[in-house]
């Protein structure tokens, strides 16, 4: 169990250095960063290596944003082990739903609640 | 950092005069800070999967799908209350690429303008900065999920 967190908080971490070195060095923007993130993490899953990484690094792997096109992936792929060609796209978000609809949830809610704060 | 190609002279010279002025980031330190609140960021959410594994029955695997929804939730509290702006201000790409940044995004845009109204401002504006990680993301999957399920099917993998 401690090993986990140590590697999560590693490779998390070496996630967002990346990060910051595209924002630093390569001057992307931040949406720039992490649409290319996405790009990353869905081709790494296209690969077969993403999930080793997250078995690997657990929430190291699962929290930064690559995680979302990994998913997106992971779940077009089941589905079209099943359901051949058009499993790709009615599997896309059978894996990855949690995080947008809790995003537009609680942006709902969070809307509903709090006032801007300059 | 315009076009060098076409530019006129004065042009080519202002791009020097604003080379020079321009503030040398300090990329070290933003790097060791990321990766400071970027780990704590997975460190959390670890323990957020560990509480899901021994409470709610989740293997390892299947773990990491309520724990983005939970660190999308601390990210509307941390929003709501104007602390993640300041983490973000610290921490540079520590606090972006983790998914709370992504729930960042979308639930700042969704509290900016709801003054608009909730059809129109909330509704409207929320995925605008998230929509390009969604749309990318979406389709890069499509493309690798499409050439992966034909390769297998012609039998190359």
């Amino acid at each position: 169990m401690l090993p986990m967190f140590f590697w999560a908080f590693v490779v998390g971490g070496l996630f967002c250095v990346i990060g910051q070195l595209l924002f630093d060095v390569a001057k992307l923007t931040p949406g720039h960063t992490l649409s290319l993130f996405v790009v990353i993490g869905a081709i790494l899953e296209g690969f077969g290596l993403y999930e080793p990484l997250a078995d690997f690094a657990g929430a190291g792997a699962t929290v930064p944003i690559t995680n979302f096109g990994y998913t997106l992936t992971h779940g077009a792929m089941q589905e079209a082990e099943q359901h051949g060609l058009i499993g790709v796209l009615t599997g896309m978000f059978e894996v990855t739903s949690s995080g947008i609809s809790a995003a537009i949830v609680f942006a709902f809610i969070g809307a509903l609640l709090f006032k801007p704060k300059g | 950092m315009g076009k060098k190609k076409n530019a006129t002279p004065e042009q080519l010279q202002y791009q020097e005069l604003e080379k020079k002025h321009e503030m040398k980031r300090p990329v070290v330190k933003n790097c060791i800070k990321a990766f400071l609140v970027g780990g704590f960021i997975c460190f959390i959410g670890q323990a957020v999967s560990y509480f899901y594994i021994y409470f709610f029955n989740f293997t390892e695997q299947t773990s990491g799908n309520p724990t983005v929804a939970t660190m999308v939730f601390f990210s509307m509290l941390l929003t709501g209350f104007g602390v993640y702006d300041h983490i973000g201000q610290f921490a540079g790409a520590g606090s972006a690429v983790p998914v709370t940044g992504f729930g960042n995004s979308v639930i700042s845009a969704a509290m900016e303008h709801r003054s608009e109204g909730f059809i129109l401002g909330v509704g409207g504006n929320m995925f605008k900065l998230a929509g390009s990680v969604i749309l990318f993301g979406v389709f890069s999957a499509f493309i690798v999920a499409l050439i992966k399920t034909l390769l297998i099917r012609w039998g190359v993998i």
